[in-house]
């Protein structure tokens, strides 16, 4: 089984979310990138396959240069080489493109994707990527299975979830419950060494175009302080809620 | 040229999310001259659309779309939109719009913009404001195609009545493969689901046990609010993945939150951030939740919650 890996480079949980040049471009200063989480649980989960059932496990991300340390990283976790596509992300219709040319040109039997990338939040690149290439797809996914080329998934919906049966080749969304938190590996030293030599091949991109463009960016007004209401005065955060919040 | 809003349904009846969704609809078609058609599945209630500002509903009947299909329905949506010669199609931000927006927007070849929160802000170029970071920041984004695809964020438009009526047609789309097919679904009877609710009670680890969630849901029942928790939470098993709220688990946009014994890490905040209020019960006052709440008390949630919800109680017998 041949598996691809699509791995978002993104900007760690806790950095400062600021613009430049007139709110128009992410303030990339002073901030520190990582493998976007979603991918990271599909990443350690591909390795299990690899392990287990002998898969072969590659990684591919689309943007500049400045994303290979993110590329690295996934391979001194395991992966066994990595393709860099490149041109800039610029919206996710224009990534599924560049990406669906890597899974057909790759003949991979199975993709995983994450969910989301934790910075644009489109959700939108594995289903696309699907939509483009023909496979099966599952979103959402918390729990997968290959045996041959039949596959099982467990799909999270509103308020549960439920599993499916499909067949490769198929594109995944993945999401924590595919691995849990504990399972996720920090490359050892080792790992890292071998990741050096492991071949990141930079590919050209087929030239999509981008059909949205995020053109400014604003952030939130400033919250008010918190409104702090005595725990003998349950009284006052009903009235609160009710006739200023006008929530209840 | 008119607007397509697919209105989503559970057992035969239509979720809120559909009529704000046509809602939305309506406000964009008055604004480009033109108007709404809905396209709903097996839904039984579509008369109620009319009042939400569909001129026309395609009624689709069809057995072999009684479970979701995310390839199935994205092509009946697709049939439909290009019958309609729709120039804009508008989904919820559901779990199953969400899996079946991107397979539409290869069908149409239109460009999909997910997390939106306005009505668009222009219609040439047609620019809509969406949620980005994690709800830490906006992006005005630009649909360059001509056909576009907008996934709207649930509880941000509201619901609009125009008092219309729409003409129902039956529809008979062709039926595409499935590819993907259920064997079972796990899902709680007779709950509200995080997604649909418009008050979301949580608790985190300051409820030291799973045997202490009584005070959660009995809260949540008092105000007919879904149970959701902290990652530390699901984390130890308390409570089930599907009830995790926060960046690696759902996303809340409800009109009230009430966050019980959660510090409130940045995960957790960004999650939940997008909810209009929010009210946190805990002891701790250096707790980061109070920097991120609208309202706040410091206590200890198994003396205050109790209290909270007796009083709501009457509060609402009151109201009713």
């Amino acid at each position: 089984m041949k598996i691809l890996v699509c791995i978002s480079h993104v900007p760690d949980t806790t950095s400062k979310i600021n613009f430049t040049d007139g709110d128009t471009k992410f303030d990339t200063n002073g901030v520190q990138y990582v493998i976007n989480p979603n991918d990271e649980f599909g990443l350690t989960r591909a390795m299990w396959f690899k392990e287990k059932q002998g898969a072969s496990v590659d990684v591919v991300n689309v943007g500049g240069p400045e994303t290979e340390p993110t590329l690295r990283k996934a391979l001194a976790i395991g992966a066994d080489s990595a393709i860099r596509v490149n041109t800039e992300a610029k919206d996710g219709f224009a990534v599924a493109k560049e990406l669906a040319k890597v899974v057909t040109d790759g003949s991979y039997d199975l993709v995983i994707a994450g969910r989301e990338s934790i910075d644009y939040n489109g959700g939108m690149v594995p289903g696309m990527l699907s939509g483009l290439t023909g496979a099966n797809f599952v979103a959402n996914c918390i729990g997968l299975e290959v045996d041959g080329t039949n596959a099982k998934a467990v799909r999270e919906i509103d308020g549960g979830k439920e599993t499916v049966n499909t067949s490769l080749p198929l594109v995944i969304g993945g999401q924590k419950g595919l691995v849990e938190e504990s399972d996720l590996r920090i490359p050892n030293m080792r790992g890292i060494m071998m990741a050096r030599k492991k071949p990141l091949n930079v590919v050209e991109p087929a030239g999509a175009n981008n059909e949205t463009s995020a053109n400014s960016f604003e952030k939130p007004a400033p919250k008010g302080a918190v409104k702090l209401v005595d725990a003998d005065n349950i009284d006052e955060l009903i009235n609160l809620l009710h006739n200023e919040a006008k929530v209840i | 040229m008119s607007v397509l809003v697919y209105t989503e349904s559970e057992n035969g009846k239509l979720k809120k999310a559909a009529l704000e969704c046509v809602s939305y609809a309506k406000a964009i078609a008055d604004e480009m001259g033109t108007s709404v058609t809905a396209v709903a599945i097996n839904a039984n209630d579509t008369d109620a659309l009319g009042n939400y500002g569909a001129s026309k509903v395609l009624n689709v009947n069809n057995d072999a779309l009684n479970t979701f299909n995310a390839k199935q329905y994205a092509s009946v949506i697709e049939q439909a939109a290009k019958q309609e010669g729709a120039t804009v199609a508008i989904v919820s931000s559901s779990a199953d719009s969400k899996y079946l927006a991107p397979l539409l927007a290869v069908g149409l070849e239109a460009g999909y913009v997910s997390n939106v929160v306005e009505k668009p802000s222009n219609l040439s170029p047609f620019t809509v404001k969406r949620t980005a970071f994690t709800n830490k920041a906006f992006a005005n984004t630009e649909i360059n195609t001509d056909v576009k695809l907008v996934g709207l964020s649930n509880n941000s438009f509201g619901l609009v009545e125009s008092g219309g009526s729409a003409s129902v047609e039956d529809f008979s789309p062709s039926i595409a493969d499935s590819g993907v097919s259920v064997e079972s679904v796990d899902k709680a009877v007779g709950k509200v689901t995080i997604a649909d609710a418009e008050v979301v009670v949580s608790g985190g680890r300051g409820l030291k046990g799973p045997e202490n969630w009584g005070l959660v849901e009995n809260l949540a029942e008092v105000l007919g609010a879904a149970t959701a928790c902290s990652k530390p939470v699901s984390d130890l098993g308390w409570r089930s993945h599907s009830e995790h709220v926060g960046q690696t688990g759902k996303p809340v946009a409800t009109n009230l939150y009430i966050a019980i014994g959660i510090s409130g890490a940045i995960q957790h905040l960004a999650g939940i951030s997008a909810s209009k209020v929010k009210v946190v019960i805990n002891t701790d006052p250096e707790a980061p939740f109070f920097k991120a709440a609208d309202y706040g008390i410091v206590g200890d949630a198994f003396e205050v919650v109790p209290v909270l919800t007796e009083k709501l109680k009457a509060f609402k017998a009151q109201n009713a």
